[in-house]
């Protein structure tokens, strides 16, 4: 029997003051583990998921909309690029991988992001050392379809489903007449690729609503080509070539445009391009990026920047601020023990008495009322963890189904393991006065008390 | 063991000034294996010289000397470890700790010594008061007889040579105030234990060979105006 046994059966003989006081301390951290969980979650997926790239190539705008839109799929696309510019930028000797991506519309059902890209983008890793695993074939008719983890567990998809998407967004009821085929299915990646439905790019231009008016096209290159007069010369040409082709045919000339599939390229756009340039000379893509920009209505971003900016500025503080208010929450939990425990020294002034007598020293008391505060407060932190980590295995699918986030429910944050050095030195600072008050119990009035 | 005071004085301050003489006391002893039966009146100080004599308390002057070392010039902490290894403590109230089962409470008994606890002594010492079969029970769950059977058995968890009873017998009903008493003076004898036990009862003091009556011996006038002479 040690002076931890002595303060448990002290603890046990109040249990619901005992158990409530705990409680309080264990949402405390409960909490504090479920915000690092989260924004553990958050952080993983912003800044390790979009470094498979080393620029994304996008319209002039918002660098972290671009980002956002391009790999998280988060937010609508700024605007687009011509397809020509594509083959510029695949021309270019620094560059080793360009892969375009066209999106806008989304899922009938599920409301998914759909994408069209190339065989390229499934070839290429999606996280360093992380290739893609795909279940079924590859991409080879016009209106085949890859598509992610959990669209297919979601939307019950498997190789072989058939399903139609909507025109812009989940809001729109402008559903296209075409219907998609299933022909792969991705492994799940923890990306927002889980969340994607992947078209042939050229079947995505061939959708009959994605055709821009020839003369919205030429008006776009003109502004795109300003100071690029050679390129533009050779745009114009294409598009000249094909307005009397499509003149003269009036079934690829429907009323208000042209059908991009059987377009030249002049005519086609994409919404972003990937790029990876060459392992072996890093400044690469800085020197590309800073080249892009001059001139044409692009802009080319490292993925990892703006993500960085939005986690250590809005998101990096709305986490501090979280874990600043646990941190107040568990202080205030920590009060609570020591009112509970300051409060019940007057009933056990006798207790004391009696231990007092029996030959305990004033220092045995004092640790027996500390060891008693720190059962309580390391008991609740205890509880607390495995609850907050409990409730993150809990609910991750859910959330996984909800946001994409993939979560690890029992990773730990660094703060976690401050956290019970913290919480063992409130259970110090909360049980000092009770303690103390024990330490100084006149022992003859407590036994004639 | 022998226990000598000598020369105790013991006053208490009082809330409106001053002080209260307790205890004046010239010389009281007890040899080894003795047992005393202290008579005296409710107030008289007997408590008072219970605790000195365990050494919670200290006297304003005088030796209480066990085994040749004076308790009186220890200091509290040499105190406290010769209280819990010498001395065994029966209340009158019993004084268990709610939260403890019979054995738990035995085995705190144990527990401040220092030699750590022995839990098969503790089983043994229920089972020589007949709670052989009380062990994991909760003082509330128990009888007043078997409590304070429980609280005789604690008061000898550390082997003490000297047990203090303090009105043992005055919330026992009287079919186990005997009992009581017989079995504290029998464990005090079994393990040659002195025993000094206060009683207003001339009942109980009259099973003893050796009644003090606290009148004849203390002298609180002795204590003037508070200080000690």
């Amino acid at each position: 029997m040690n002076l931890f046994t002595i303060a448990w059966k002290s603890i046990l003989q109040r249990r619901l003051a005992s158990c409530l006081t705990a409680l309080s301390i264990g949402l405390g951290v409960m909490l504090m583990v479920l915000v690092l969980v989260i924004f553990g979650a958050v952080d993983s997926a912003f800044t390790q998921r979009s470094v498979g790239y080393d620029l994304i190539i996008g319209p002039k705008g918002s660098d972290l909309q671009l980002v956002l839109s391009a790999v998280y799929r988060m937010q609508p696309p700024i605007e687009n690029l011509p397809y020509l510019y594509l083959d510029q930028i695949r021309r270019d000797r620094r560059v080793i991988s360009a892969v375009p991506l066209a999106f806008g519309d989304v899922t009938e059902i599920g409301a998914f992001p759909i994408v069209g890209t190339t065989t390229e983008y499934f070839e290429n890793e999606y996280m360093p050392g992380q290739s893609f695993r795909i279940r079924g074939t590859r991409i080879s008719a016009l209106f085949d379809a890859i598509i992610g983890a959990e669209v297919a567990r979601e939307n019950g998809w498997d190789v072989g489903s058939r399903f139609s998407i909507i025109h812009g967004g989940a809001e729109s009821e402008d559903v296209h007449d075409e219907q998609f085929t299933v022909v792969a299915v991705l492994d799940t990646t923890g990306t927002a690729n889980d969340r994607t439905v992947f078209l042939n790019l050229d079947g995505f231009y061939a959708i009959d609503g994605h055709e821009k008016p020839i003369d919205e096209v030429e008006k776009r290159l003109r502004d795109f080509y300003a100071a690029d007069t050679e390129r533009l010369s050779l745009a114009m040409n294409q598009l000249q070539e094909y307005r009397s082709r499509a003149s003269g045919n009036p079934e690829n000339a429907p009323a208000g445009g042209v059908k991009t599939y059987n377009s030249p390229d002049a005519m086609k756009e994409v919404t972003a391009i990937l790029v990876r340039t060459r392992p072996e000379t890093p400044f690469d893509a800085i020197s590309l990026s800073a080249e892009l920009q001059k001139g044409f209505q692009a802009m080319a971003v490292n993925p990892v920047r703006p993500i960085q900016r939005l986690m250590t500025g809005l998101l990096g503080n709305i986490q501090k601020a979280l874990v600043v208010l646990t941190a107040i929450i568990i202080l205030v939990s920590g009060v609570g023990i020591f009112v509970s425990i300051y409060n019940s020294m007057a009933d056990r002034r006798r207790e004391i008495g009696i231990m007092r007598a029996l030959g305990a020293g004033r220092h045995h008391v004092f640790g027996i009322v500390l060891a008693e505060s720190a059962l309580l407060c390391l008991g609740g932190a205890i509880a607390g963890w495995l609850a907050g980590h409990g409730l993150a295995v809990a609910t991750a699918p859910w959330v996984i189904r909800q946001t994409g986030l993939l979560i690890n429910p029992w990773s730990m944050n660094t703060l976690e393991f401050v956290l019970f050095p913290v919480v063992g030195g409130l259970a110090v600072l909360v049980g000092f006065l009770p303690a103390m008050t024990a330490y100084r119990t006149n022992v003859a009035d407590a036994l004639s008390s | 063991m022998s226990l000598l005071l000598e020369h105790i004085r013991k006053s208490y301050r009082q809330p409106e000034g001053g002080s209260l003489p307790v205890l004046g006391i010239e010389r009281f002893e007890i040899v080894q294996g003795e047992q005393v039966a202290l008579l005296g009146a409710s107030g008289g100080g007997k408590t008072t010289l219970l605790n000195i004599i365990s050494g919670i308390l200290t006297p304003d002057s005088g030796r209480v000397v066990i085994d040749n070392r004076d308790l009186a010039a220890m200091p509290e902490v040499v105190r406290d470890r010769y209280r819990a290894a010498k001395v065994g403590i029966v209340f009158q109230t019993f004084n268990l700790l709610p939260a403890f089962s019979a054995l738990e409470n035995v085995m705190l008994g144990m527990a401040f010594s220092g030699r750590g606890v022995d839990r098969a002594f503790a089983r043994q010492l229920l089972e020589r008061v007949g709670l052989g079969h009380r062990l994991q029970h909760s003082p509330r769950r128990l009888s007043v007889g078997e409590q304070q059977r429980v609280a005789v058995a604690r008061a000898l968890a550390n082997k003490p040579v000297l047990l203090l009873a303090d009105e043992p017998t005055a919330n026992v009903d009287p079919k186990n105030q005997q009992l009581v008493l017989d079995l504290i003076r029998e464990t005090c004898r079994d393990h040659n234990v002195s025993l000094l036990m206060v009683t207003h009862s001339l009942e109980v003091a009259g099973a003893f060979q050796r009644i003090d009556r606290m009148q004849d011996f203390n002298h609180p006038e002795l204590c003037v105006r508070g200080q000690a002479i």
